[in-house]
């Protein structure tokens, strides 16, 4: 048998496999090289002591490391990457999902509807938070309003931690000020998990929901025991492209608050970009990068993994 | 699968139209250098009204003087700087320098890119053009490491001073105060009478900063204050710390939404009349003059920053000459272009700063720059540390982030702990 392998392999590698190859196999090289390569420096540069803007790549171990993680700025990314996530997530799926089943009863004028809740997707994240950081500004904005009804929140500069307690050198807990920045990305991503939740409705077989209904499932039932389930491999979809979104996230709160006071809205990608180009802490800087790519692999490789298996 | 490869197929497309125009870019000085002058780049961040005009202005004289040599403006906009910077690292680390390129004088240039050996040093252009006694000692000293000249300072904008809103203070009869017992009684009377006394807008922790290296400058002295930044004075002496808890104490006196404003937004606060007084680098006249069209000495008056009265926070914008530029000849002629009494007074008046020659004509300024010009001659200088002349970059960073949490925390063991711990990279 073992012999027979190579003979087989040989035989496959018919003129259609060797024209395929070649034509690959540049692409091939230039992500090895630029995606991966560069992937792998970053790592090496982690380690190094390349603190300053002359280079020294001399291997420093876990050094860089450890100072992010004690890091009072780090920590408080982490936390508020943490909580933005869930909040952004959560609140996007509820969102969509909610307004694609509204939107899934045949009501007149559906198209208007999708396309006005889909319209934010097309704004870039810049404009969103100059936007939203009008809107949301505690002296202007949607506070000329409210102050006729005596609240007056404080929105982005809001420094409190709800339900805070002390964890390393942080407050850890919910930063109001987060809330701010999760409305202007929801504002911006529902549409998308819409429009896919609506690809999925659309795509349930309406004689699964009658045959439901003929066994005398209430409405409510149909949703929560056939609709929800078939359209569980969406959410996960949604999930994972949240989750990179979020956890990645900087324009978006470069152009609407900045760290914020305290490192209230502070997000790893904007530490990596200040720490790297306005302080020239380069190593620093790659550690915070490989930080992200690890955070987003948690996401992203159980996904991949599955949908391999999904396809075999 | 197909999905997958089809990403894969998208990444390539980009990585190779991103290369084709990052090589497309990398040539062209190339091709401009096998010219016989080669153009000369200007690399810097002024894209802003009034500092555009002045980089054009200076351009055009340099046209005029010297119509053979092309000029490139490489203005990168966007982050005060950040951006340019960020491009400028880029560049020079690929050994791609651009002719010349803007850099605050101090240790944003000796830390970085002269301890980087990237920089040519440029006495030989000081003495052709007899300029050792044109700029202040002091000034050269701030671009100069190791008895090298580094780069050649082209204005001036002085970090410590307070702007007012003139009819506040004649409405609730207050003078100008001169040290910082006399600030806080004032502070107190304003605040008292329902008016923001003190505008703020650090929603990016420069602004913060720049009022700690006054208070500073105000407790410590300036040769101290120099003294604290080469490491001969620590970050626990008392005078610091002194000066943490009265940067706290300002901070009971700025206007609640400081962390939401930028500098421009805190401005208008003192336009409008809705907070008293503004510690601000003296751009902000120009943005008070040319874009809110008020009158200086009607609308708004200025002061130094209490208790450091004679005292003068430099900011001072300078261009070098890297090395491994092909066109150095050029180069050279712009520099000197830029260091003569006509390249200065085509730049700065539209800038809104001062020459940073002492023997510029003072009647092509305005009366804040005529007032600011005789101060520049006599006062003591010390570099700013906020924008980047007193400390190297990396320390200003995390100087930076010491100060945003102790805006919110008033934590002064913190802050000054901080502060010491960050001071191994000055």
């Amino acid at each position: 048998m073992e012999k027979d392998i190579p003979v087989r392999r040989k035989r496959k590698l018919s003129n259609d496999h060797l024209t395929a190859i070649a034509f690959l196999l540049p692409s091939v090289i230039l992500i090895l090289v630029f995606v991966y390569g560069f992937i792998s420096w970053t790592g090496y540069l982690s380690l190094s002591n390349y603190n300053t803007i002359v280079p020294d790549f001399s291997f420093a171990g876990l050094k860089n490391y450890f100072y992010l993680f004690n890091d009072f700025r780090f920590q408080a990314d982490l936390r508020n990457t943490l909580f933005f996530t869930i909040l952004f997530i959560g609140a996007v799926i509820v969102l969509g999902l909610g307004l694609a089943i509204l939107l899934d009863q045949k009501l007149k004028g559906e198209s208007i509807f999708r396309n006005i809740f889909l319209f934010p997707m097309a704004l870039s994240f810049i404009v969103t938070g100059v936007v939203w950081q009008w809107l949301l500004h505690p002296s202007t904005g949607f506070n000329k309003f409210l102050i006729h009804f005596g609240i007056e929140p404080k929105w982005y500069t809001d420094t409190t931690i709800l339900a805070g307690f002390k964890w390393g050198s942080i407050e850890f807990g919910l930063p109001v000020a987060i809330i701010a920045v999760v409305v202007a990305a929801v504002w911006q991503m529902t549409g998308f998990s819409l429009a896919m939740y609506l690809a999925g409705l659309r795509g349930i077989d309406e004689e699964l929901r009658e045959a439901a209904r003929m066994d005398g499932a209430s409405e409510f039932q149909v949703y929560r025991k056939i609709v929800l389930p078939i359209l569980m491999p969406i959410t996960m979809s949604v999930v994972i492209i949240m989750a990179h979104i979020s956890l990645k996230i900087f324009d978006l709160i470069y152009a609407m608050t900045g760290s914020g006071a305290n490192f209230v809205t502070d997000v790893p990608g904007l530490y990596m970009f200040e720490t790297t180009f306005r302080g020239n802490y380069y190593a620093n800087g790659a550690a915070i990068a490989i930080i992200m790519l690890l955070l987003v692999a948690v996401f992203i490789v159980p996904y991949l993994w599955n949908s391999r298996k999904g396809e075999r | 699968m197909k999905k997958i490869l089809g990403f894969l197929v998208l990444a390539l497309v980009l990585v190779i139209s991103a290369c084709s125009s990052d090589s497309d870019s990398g040539k062209k000085p190339e091709k401009g250098g096998e010219n016989a002058d080669g153009a000369v780049e200007i690399f810097s961040w002024w894209t802003g009204a009034g500092e555009e005009d002045g980089l054009l202005a200076l351009i055009d004289l340099f046209n005029e003087l010297h119509p053979d040599i092309e000029v490139k403006n490489a203005a990168v906009a966007g982050g005060a700087g950040t951006n340019a910077k960020a491009v400028l690292a880029t560049r020079m680390q690929g050994n791609d320098p651009p002719s010349t390129f803007q850099v605050h004088g101090g240790e944003e240039l000796n830390k970085s890119w002269v301890a980087a050996d990237k920089m040519a040093p440029l006495n030989d252009l000081y003495k052709e053009n007899d300029w050792m006694d044109k700029f202040p000692e002091a000034l050269i000293d701030l671009v100069s490491n190791e008895g090298n000249i580094y780069s050649v300072p082209v204005n001036i904008h002085r970090g410590n001073v307070m702007f007012y809103n003139m009819e506040v203070f004649e409405k609730h009869g207050i003078e100008v105060p001169t040290t910082l017992d006399e600030f806080f009684t004032v502070a107190e009377k304003l605040k008292d009478a329902g008016v923001t006394p003190l505008a703020l807008g650090d929603k990016e922790t420069w602004e913060a900063t720049q009022i700690f290296e006054n208070l500073l400058a105000a407790e410590l002295g300036t040769a101290d204050y120099i003294k604290l930044f080469s490491g001969e004075i620590e970050f626990t002496d008392s005078r610091v710390v002194s000066a943490a808890e009265k940067f706290g104490k300002i901070l009971d006196y700025v206007n609640d939404d400081h962390a939401s404003r930028n500098w421009q937004d805190s401005a208008q606060l003192v336009a409008e009349g809705e907070a008293a007084m503004l510690n601000m680098g003296d751009w902000a006249k120009g943005y008070f003059v040319n874009d809110l069209k008020l009158v200086t000495n009607e609308d708004f008056g200025y002061f130094a920053f209490p208790g450091t009265d004679g005292d003068f926070a430099v900011i001072t914008d300078t261009f070098g000459l890297p090395k491994g530029v092909e066109n150095v000849e050029a180069t050279k002629q712009f520099l000197t272009v830029l260091g003569s009494v006509e390249g200065q007074d085509a730049f700065n008046p539209l800038k809104g700063s001062i020459p940073a020659r002492i023997d510029a004509d003072p009647s092509k300024y305005d009366d804040y720059g005529k007032d600011t010009i005789e101060d520049f001659k006599t006062a003591n200088l010390f570099p700013s540390l906020a924008h980047g002349s007193a400390a190297s970059e990396g320390f200003v960073t995390k100087a930076n982030q010491a100060v945003n949490i102790f805006v919110t925390q008033r934590d002064v063991d913190n802050f000054i702990d901080a502060l010491q711990n960050a001071a191994p990279d000055m």
